[in-house]
């Protein structure tokens, strides 16, 4: 695919051609709303929006341009004083920042959802069964659909879980899957996150702040509810429990108040009612767990771990680590102790594993997949890496066991320097390293400082496996808010928006 | 049921907020403590408040005292730490709770980055004491009355007990001691009772005549004043017998039993005889007590030895 053009520029407005007839006048400038070749979520054409944003766009005709910069204020006050921050790390000053909040709720239809609700069924259920089969009889492999030595030499693959049992094979209970939007406005999968994906409060928290800005609009619109995701969180936790255990007693596991997501963990932990530990309040003994109590030590069933594998037990991983619990890997195995996520998910989520998910649905479900993958070069196969490293400049290469947006390159946006510095990267590690075709991600209306204009964003849904799969409709829209930026990784400058999934 | 760890954070979030509010307290009337005019007494007063070897003046209060973030007892790191255990503890405290600290901390930032800061001390004073009072209020009013709330009030009022003691002994000195009785005047007793919230009551109960042995009366033994020990060790015994109810008997007996011992000398305390013995050596019993609560509050709940809690 070639990358994106942004030089077929169309004006949308074009200047003394006003859209009053539309009721858009008064309200802020869409001056400098212009559309390229990306999708536009709410223009199909220059001056003519989707059906789904008309109602918002005669809001923001009734609406000054003074009122929306107030609102923003006021919810970046809200966001500030209730605590809703993340940590940037290797940035003194910043240790608290607010995830910045753009005020226009992007719209869903009710048919992009249903497409969007099964094939992330669809998904999940397929990457937990091909998690079952790695860490068992590997028929997959033995097959050859997906070659032994990528799962074998992933760095997030875990001997120690070879032939132990999961409950429910739930091995993957919580995801939060990248989709992005292409030209031709549909759906497909960015990458998967099967470890510890964060954002979900985010997602909730953006949802209050509409409300308050919009409350008329929010009400004109049938917007599903999504306020329910603590209480299915916690009923696939529930689902997760020893089966010997009529009232499972369940935790969240944070690494504590200096992690990134912390806010993240606490307003978990409160949405379902149950208490928040760190590794020093547990204990096992006996394999068992235990947490240090007021009233004496009390047994835990459930971990809902917000701890990578790596720090989850000295004993069995890294020794180094103060976040986790001695002896926890034991009681897992002896299933005396249920961990959502269970351990070396991981293997799932590597970036070039991610290429052969589509097999992996075809291989166990004998279906097609319903969300297309992105084209994915795997640069540890020598004719991928030969035709990325002659095009680098044209692709996106991500090293494979990272997230957030760390060890990236956009081609189109780097410097000579730092593609040759990737270059020999590439090649000292090539199975580190998978390249992808530099995408138009779609481009949603945001309010910017002088008006209205389009931002790339993606989509991140949650989904939940327990007793059985629940997606709620809605999810974490984030937005490069860097003019032109295509990244949207709350680490990188991005921020987010709420996500209206409509009923009808 | 609580986790230790949390029981912990509770606890110090409120004492950590008690002890902004006392400094901030004490450097609001600093102007008013004429201290007889001697620097000696004016040591030993705010001796409690500034790092040994730094003499009170306006700006030490206000830098030191007030702002100066390295200093682990100034007020504003006091509202950091009282700040950085609610954040260890949000899932338990309720939301306005959080917001409230959190708006004091900001607010606090705010007036530390004012260049003109040093003129504005007693407004910074007046914030924290109104913020602490309003952090109080939201706790009652949002937060459920349970075992977590009972180690907030343990916090609060065992700080309170410890800060209000220590400060009433500074303003007698130790006979065996070096430094002469300070030449107080009535001034001073009146700021002292205005620290502590405490001069409208004593009015009301012994008339505008201002003397030493009825402040002492009143702040270490008045049932009513919500400053006074006596008020606060009440508090502190209300506390720690419902925290045994929660956790057993078996739990927390000890620390209950030092708490009912602390009320009850305070009970049946006589002012005269207080002073008659030595002020010095009654207050510093008072604190060492408080200590001991302390202690058995943390190896009941807290700290105890795994190996003690173990199934059998």
């Amino acid at each position: 695919m070639a990358p994106t053009n942004l030089s077929s520029h169309l004006r949308l407005v074009s200047a003394g051609e006003p859209l009053t007839a539309r009721g858009i006048g008064q309200g802020p400038s869409f001056a400098a709303y212009e559309l390229d070749n990306a999708y536009d979520e709410m223009f199909q054409a220059a001056g003519r929006s989707r059906p789904q944003y008309d109602a918002l766009l005669q809001e923001l005709g009734s609406v000054s341009l003074d009122e929306l910069r107030r609102r923003q204020t006021d919810a970046d006050r809200a966001f500030l004083a209730r605590g809703i921050t993340f940590t940037v790390y290797g940035d003194e000053q910043g240790t608290e920042r607010i995830f910045p909040f753009d005020l226009l709720p992007r719209i869903v239809t009710a048919r992009e959802w249903e497409t969007l609700e099964r094939g992330l069924t669809q998904r999940i259920t397929a990457i937990n069964l091909f998690l079952k089969d790695v860490y068992h009889e590997g028929r997959i492999l033995a097959e050859g659909i997906v070659p032994r030595e990528l799962v074998y030499s992933c760095r997030h693959y875990r001997r120690e879980m070879r032939g132990v049992r999961v409950h429910r094979d739930a091995y993957v209970s919580v995801a939060g899957t990248d989709l992005v939007r292409l030209e031709n406005g549909r759906f497909v999968v960015l990458e998967d996150n099967l470890r510890v994906p964060s954002g979900v409060s985010y997602m909730l928290a953006n949802r209050e702040m509409t409300k308050r800005i919009f409350p008329g609009l929010f009400n004109r619109y049938n917007v599903r509810p999504i306020a329910h995701y603590g209480h299915a969180l916690l009923a696939t936790l529930r689902a997760l429990a020893p089966s010997s255990c009529q009232d499972p007693a369940i935790v969240v596991l944070t690494p504590g108040v200096g992690n990134s997501a912390y806010f993240e963990h606490a307003f978990l932990a409160r949405e379902m009612g149950v208490p928040l530990v760190e590794g020093r309040d547990l204990l096992v003994h006996d394999s068992y767990v235990y947490m240090r109590t007021t009233s004496g030590l009390r047994r835990v069933d459930v971990i809902y771990r917000r701890v990578d594998d790596d720090f989850l037990d000295p004993l069995a991983f890294r020794s180094d680590s103060h976040l986790g619990v001695a002896g926890l890997l034991n009681a897992y195995r002896a299933g005396h102790v249920s961990l959502g996520n269970a351990i070396g998910t991981g293997v799932a989520d590597d970036k070039a594993l991610y290429a052969y998910v589509p097999a992996i649905i075809r291989f166990y479900l004998s279906e097609e997949p319903v969300l297309e993958n992105v084209d994915t070069y795997l640069l540890g196969n020598a004719a991928d890496r030969q035709y990325a490293l002659d095009n680098l400049e044209r692709l996106v290469v991500k090293a494979v066991g990272e997230s957030g947006g760390y060890g990236m390159l956009i081609g189109p946006h780097s410097t000579a320097a730092e593609r040759e510095e990737f270059r020999a990267r590439i090649l000292a590690e090539p199975r580190n390293f998978i390249a992808q075709p530099t995408l138009a991600l779609s481009r949603a209306a945001c309010f910017v400082d002088q008006g209205i204009e389009p931002r790339h964003v993606d989509l991140r849904p949650y989904v939940l496996f327990g007793e059985r799969v629940t997606v709620v409709p809605g999810g974490l829209t984030r937005v490069a808010l860097r003019k032109g930026s295509l990244v949207v990784n709350s680490s990188q400058g991005g921020g987010s928006k709420d996500t209206w999934v409509l009923l009808e | 049921m609580l986790l230790s760890r949390v029981a912990d954070a509770l606890y110090w979030m409120t004492r950590y907020l008690e002890r902004a509010e006392h400094t901030a307290r004490l450097v609001d009337v600093a102007v008013d403590l004429r201290l007889g005019r001697s620097s000696d007494a004016a040591t030993q007063v705010y001796g409690l408040v500034l790092p040994a070897g730094v003499l009170p003046t306006s700006v030490s209060l206000t830098e030191v005292a007030f702002f100066d973030d390295a200093n682990p007892n100034s007020v504003t790191a006091c509202i950091v730490a009282a700040r950085e255990n609610a954040r260890q503890v949000r899932d338990e405290i309720s939301s306005e709770m959080w917001e409230q600290l959190n708006a004091l901390f900001l607010r606090l930032r705010h007036m530390r980055d004012d260049p003109a800061r040093a003129s504005r001390t007693n407004d910074a004073a007046r914030a924290v004491i109104e913020g602490a009072h309003l952090f109080a209020g939201v706790t009652d009013a949002t937060m459920g009355h349970g075992e977590g709330w009972h180690y907030l009030q343990a916090g609060r009022f065992l700080e309170r007990a410890v800060a209000t003691a220590r400060l009433l002994d500074a303003f007698f000195s130790d006979e065996s001691g070096p430094v002469p009785m300070p030449p107080l005047d009535r001034a001073d007793w009146v700021a002292l009772l205005r620290s502590c919230a405490a001069l409208e009551g004593y009015c009301r109960q012994y008339t505008a005549d201002v003397r030493p042995e009825r402040v002492t009366e009143f702040l270490l033994l008045n049932a009513e004043c919500p400053r006074s020990i006596r008020f606060a060790a009440t508090r502190v015994e209300g506390a720690l017998t419902a925290l045994a109810r929660y956790s057993g008997r078996a739990i927390g007996a000890r620390a209950e039993r030092l708490a009912g011992r602390l009320r009850a000398v305070l009970d049946y305390a006589q002012v005269d005889e207080v002073l008659g013995e030595g002020p010095h050596a009654y207050l510093s019993e008072l604190a060492r007590q408080c200590a001991q609560i302390h202690g058995a509050l943390y190896q009941s709940y807290v700290s105890y030895a795994v190996e003690s809690a173990l199934p059998a």
